[in-house]
Order: C-alpha cells, then structure tokens, then sequence
C-alpha cells in the first residue's frame, strides 16, 4: 500500500514540477495558460488520490467520510480549473496581448 | 419541483460536511437546507425540460473515462514541451476558428472544457457558435473539432 | 511515512516559491492573476498534506475544501475585472498625480 502512495505522490511532484518549470520558461501569456491550466489539473488529481489511500487504512465511518471530502476536493478541481483558465485568457485575449508567433525568416 | 431538488442536494451536503447524525444537528441541516431551497432555487438550476435528463447524465458519466485518458495526455505533451531543451523549435502558437454543430448551451461548455483539456488547444472564446481556440503546434490545429464533437453530440443531443 | 510526506511538503514550499516568481515579475497583471491561481492550487494540496502529518485530516480538510473555493473566486473576480477594465500596465499606485505624466 505505501508504494503505492509513494509512486502516486513523487509522480504527482514531477508533473508539477513541469508545470512550474513551463510556466517559467513559455514565451507568451497563451503558452504560459497551457502550462498553468492543464498541468495543474491531473497533479492535483494524482496527489489527492495518494492523499486517499494514505488515509483510507482502515474502514470506519470517519475515514470514509475524510475520503469523500479530498474526493470532493477533487472534483471541485477538475471542474473550476478549466472554467479559471478560460476566464483568465478571455480578459487576456479582451485586453488585445498580442500572441507569441515564430518569425518567417525574411522579415529577420 | 427545482426546489425539492436543490433541497435533496443541500441535504446530502450538509451531511458530508458535519458528519454528526444526532438529532440536533439533523434539524438545523434541515432549517438551514429548506431556507437556501426556498430563496434561491433558481440560481441553482435552470427549469428543463422532463424527460431523458436521467440518461444524458448516465451518457456523461461513460465519456468521462475518455476524457481522463485525454487529459492524461495533455499533461504528458506539456511536461514534454517544458522539459524539452529547445523548446522554442518544438511550438509554434496558432489562433485557429471553427464552427460547431451542437446547438445547447451545455453541450457547448462541455465542448468548451473539453477542449480546455486535451493536448495542446485552450478555448479563447465562444460567440454564438463559433469557437476561438488557441493550438500549442500546427499539429494540434489541424484535429481540431474533431473526435470530441461526435462524441459530445452523441451524449447531449441523440434523441 | 511522516518523513516522506514533511519532503513531499517542503518540496512543493519550494515550487511554490519558483511560481512566486512569475507572480512577482510578470510582464502584465493577467500573468500575476495565473502565478496567485497556481500558487493557490499548490496550496490546497499542501494544507491536506499538513493534516496528515499532523493526524488531524478531519479538520484540515474543511480548511483545504473553503480555501480551493476561495481560490476560485479570487480567480474569476480578478480576471473578470481585467475583462472589464482592459489596462494591464499601470504605472503604480497613485500615477495618475505625478508630474511628470501631465
């Protein structure tokens, strides 16, 4: 059961390492939104569930109750990150920042 | 007929946030579920149509394991994109525009969400029914409606 | 196994730092609205993970569950003013009084 845990959360950390490391080094604000709404979303969800088979040990009321909360965490999450990123590029896009595009090699 | 569900739902919540099933604490669950039911159901959910909303809801279930494998992949090709040394080779930013087929309002956030989810493709924006959508490389441009819209119109609209 | 999670924690302490400096430096306000909105997810997970450590995941999880609430709506509040107010580089507080801009 603890390796388990263990694989689930060190695999959670290095996706959001990734995700900090791309928000860092993107060029533009769309790219950075890649990084930030989808990166987030499926670590968060591998943490969580680590967090659920840690405090799952062993069966009574209380413990079921403490899984279906961090699973409600979980949900919450996978709902309000897609509609979070959306609403922050809609105001960037609104606000007219210009989209990062390679540049043709004549005008160099 | 909103107002005995939203109070069903409140009353579900209420329990798994307290915890205690002793009758005090079951009665305030009560008082407190029928006021917020009673003031603000219509805030809570739309008046819908009757029948075959049970369906839609059991139809949405069985896409969401897709949708998670979907995911899964989006993360991976951006852990890709951000770990990769010349990164500024591999992406190639596009705003791309298309028009959808689906004609309700929750089949169009669906699409909107899921779209937000898969690998390299951000919504933008939505007027009427044309979408805005921002691709990470040409190569996530070019499928762009794609399979997600067959499946999502066969979720909400199959009659 | 309290070890691990203390690492685990102070591991995400330490991107939550590298995301701070996005949310710092940022070249316009949205980019700072994104660093607070990753800062804050980070931080839901870490305030369960402070609960196991401390064996009181019962209490800790009503805090985690109203703080990722919470950060939603900071979120939405905040972009939808930017939406609204379509200026991302302000000059500081107080600009519009200075000399030099008249």
């Amino acid at each position: 059961m603890d390796i388990i845990v263990i694989l689930l959360s060190v695999s959670g950390l290095v996706l959001f390492f990734a995700t900090t490391v791309g928000l860092l080094r993107f060029p533009d604000f769309y790219s950075r939104m890649h990084a930030a709404g989808k990166g987030d979303t499926l670590s968060s969800l591998i943490m969580l569930l680590a967090l659920v088979f840690y405090n799952f040990h062993e069966m009574n009321l209380a413990n079921l109750l403490v899984a279906i909360k961090i699973l409600l965490i979980g949900v919450f999450i996978f709902m309000a990150s897609p509609t979070a990123t959306h609403a922050i590029i809609d105001a960037g896009y609104e606000s007219g920042i210009q989209p990062w595009t390679k540049k043709p090699e004549e005008e160099s | 007929m909103r107002k005995v569900y939203t109070f069903i739902i409140m009353m579900g919540f209420w329990i798994l946030l307290s915890g205690k099933f002793d009758l005090f604490h079951l009665t305030l669950g009560v008082i407190s579920s029928a006021l917020v039911s009673f003031m603000s159901a219509d805030l809570f959910m739309h008046e819908t149509k009757g029948p075959g909303k049970l369906s839609v809801g059991i139809r949405f279930l069985l896409y969401l394991p897709w949708l998670l494998y979907q995911i899964g992949l989006s993360t991976l090709h951006v852990t890709f994109l951000a770990l990769h040394p010349k990164m500024k080779d591999q992406i190639d930013p596009t705003i791309v525009t298309f028009k959808t087929k689906l004609k309700t309002d929750l089949a169009k956030v669906a699409l909107a969400n899921s779209i937000t989810l898969t690998p390299g493709t951000i919504t933008i924006r939505i007027v009427d029914q044309v979408f805005y959508v921002h691709a990470i490389s040409r190569k996530a441009a070019a499928g762009l409606p794609g399979e997600m819209e067959d499946r999502l119109a066969n979720v909400f609209e199959r009659d | 196994m309290d070890s691990f999670f203390i690492g685990i924690g102070v591991v995400l302490c330490f991107l939550m730092l590298l995301t701070l400096h996005r949310a710092i430096h940022g070249p316009t306000a949205i980019d700072r609205i994104m660093g607070v909105n990753v800062i804050g997810t980070k931080t839901t997970i870490l305030l369960v993970i402070i609960g196991t450590i401390y064996h009181r995941v019962d209490m800790f999880i009503d805090i985690a569950l109203a703080y990722a609430l919470l950060n939603f709506i900071v979120t939405i509040a905040a972009s939808r003013y930017f939406h609204h107010h379509k200026n991302l580089n302000p000059k500081g507080y107080g600009y519009r009084f200075r000399k030099e801009d008249k």
